[in-house]
């Protein structure tokens, strides 16, 4: 039998149980406290409106994650150094973690759990599972966000220029060789 | 982070009137501030947000480019004039950060980008630009990417910004609109200050000044013009030695040369005298190496930076080399 218990609950679970017997150590990058000032923003999100209550410091990437539930977008360094939090606004990438949410509304945010249509997967998620393009996965979303607008800005001409155009996404695996393979295939299939 | 309100108010006016209320900063594209206010090193608690202001335009005229400060970074190196008539220009700007954080970061926003320093960058430490007056660990401490031009004893952090490098070599002005609501020019080359015994103060920006746009007036040498930038890895890092070069040549005769530095100094760096050195001279490899023995006048390296001194004398040649072949 199986238990109907998934990965993110475990995570969710075995975190918690690592951080009460420590409350002191909560460190700056957790929400928040809710006894802020917390002020109203729509956030229009794959297409979907979300009425939030946020507090003013909130990034865009806490507020996908802790707030809305989207946990896609990965906090990597939350410092603009990895780009595991790459986002499309209106779109094109930027990094969630050093946005605020509440200067998005009225734009267009696509995430991760954007790109799939019913069940298929967005050309760029189905080559980086053709090429194997990751090991550990942390960085993936960031790396496919990253791809798409790769393409669509037009810089795969060689292996050379995907690689500078790619150099904000951090892969600490060092799956690059497959990943740039899974970029030219799907600029290749995107143009045929 | 330091809890803050937020005002976003939608003319220049009402946006200077905010900035010089207690505790006021200007937010335009965020990706150094939101750095420097998660670490709680220049947190303010009044955010004037300035992305309703009509200032991101791009223009050229008879007079040369105007670059509206909101434009973003990625929208500067992407406009054709801009590729035209200031090159260097927009190969320091792609040069520059990742096209994530290019796609964020605005052209005024990049003049005031902080210095990387390290210690600036930990409250836990000592830092005369952040807390003035606690002192300056960086000197006898890790100063391997600090500055060997222009530094003091309170500090000789470097500014990290590739942009105003190429915008001073090409004698670019700021245009500002000040507090009691009356516009000025500054040229680049006085709009930042040396750190001296105020590293805390680093520009003539005065509290309630908003930029409004860069300016480049139109030159041979701007439109001839490179930027070479050397760094740790060879993307998405900050310059340990970068130069701007832009020259006019007329039959082998130097018209007009305009040389700039970044990574090595506490502010984007004019070349003067490798400048002199080549003006109205017949460009030899001789005088190339003659004109890049002069860009380290004056430095001073710090313990784990002399290797800066000869990466920014080969820098010169090959920028100068790069631009005259």
């Amino acid at each position: 039998m199986t238990l109907p218990v998934t990965r993110r609950d475990l995570i969710g679970t075995s975190a918690a149980l690592a951080v009460l017997p420590l409350p002191s150590l909560a460190d700056e990058s957790s929400p928040p406290p809710s006894s802020s000032t917390q002020d109203a923003v729509s956030l229009t999100i794959n297409g979907e409106m979300h009425k939030l209550s946020l507090d003013q410091r909130t990034s865009l990437l806490d507020t996908l994650r802790e707030h809305i539930g989207l946990t896609g977008t990965k906090k990597g360094c939350d410092h603009g150094s990895c780009g595991a939090c790459t986002v499309h606004v209106d779109g094109k990438r930027i990094l969630a973690c050093l946005t605020l949410a509440h200067r998005l509304e009225g734009k267009k945010i696509t995430t991760i759990e954007g790109l799939a249509r019913g069940g298929t997967l967005h050309p760029m998620q189905a080559a980086f599972l053709e090429h194997d393009g990751y090991q550990c996965g942390y960085c993936t979303p960031g790396q496919i966000m990253s791809a798409i607008s790769v393409v669509e800005e037009g810089h795969t001409q060689s292996e050379a220029e995907i690689a500078e155009w790619m150099s904000g996404n951090l892969c600490r695996c060092g799956a690059y060789t497959n990943i740039r393979a899974a970029i030219q295939d799907a600029a290749q299939a995107k143009k045929a | 982070m330091q809890e803050f309100s937020r005002l976003v108010p939608s003319g220049l006016d009402a946006a200077a009137r905010a900035g010089v209320r207690p505790g006021a900063g200007f937010l335009a594209g965020g990706t150094d501030l939101l750095q420097l206010w998660k670490n709680n090193v220049a947190p303010a608690s009044l955010v004037v947000d300035l992305d309703r202001l009509d200032l991101r335009s791009i223009s050229a005229g008879a007079h040369g480019l105007r670059i509206g400060a909101l434009a973003t970074m990625a929208e500067v190196a992407e406009h054709p004039e801009v590729k035209r008539r200031l090159p260097a220009g927009c190969e320091a700007l792609l040069a520059a950060a990742s096209p994530q954080i290019r796609n964020m970061g605005t052209a005024g926003g990049n003049l005031l980008q902080r210095t990387r320093c390290g210690y600036f960058r930990d409250i836990g430490f000592a830092c005369n630009k952040r807390a003035p007056g606690s002192g300056c660990p960086a000197i006898a401490g890790e100063n391997r990417e600090l500055a060997i031009l222009g530094g003091s004893t309170h500090c000789i952090a470097t500014h990290p910004s590739d942009f105003p490098v190429a915008l001073m070599a090409a004698r670019a002005s700021v245009e500002i609109h000040g507090a009691d609501g009356a516009r000025r020019t500054v040229e680049l080359e006085q709009f930042y200050r040396l750190p001296g015994d105020t590293p805390h103060i680093e520009t003539v920006l005065r509290p309630g000044d908003v930029i409004t746009a860069i300016l480049v007036p139109d030159a041979p040498a701007n439109g001839r013009a490179t930027y070479i930038k050397v760094r740790d890895r060879q993307s998405y890092a900050y310059a340990l030695a970068s130069v701007a070069a832009g020259i006019d040549l007329q039959g082998g005769k130097v018209r007009d040369v305009r040389l700039a530095a970044g990574g090595v100094g506490t502010r984007p760096w004019r070349l003067d005298a490798s400048e002199a050195v080549l003006r109205g001279q017949t460009l030899t490899p001789a005088l190339i190496e003659q004109a890049a023995a002069h860009a380290t006048d004056g430095a001073q390296a710090q313990s784990k930076n002399e290797f800066k001194l000869t990466l920014l004398r080969n820098t010169v040649r090959r920028a100068l080399q790069t631009v005259s072949s």
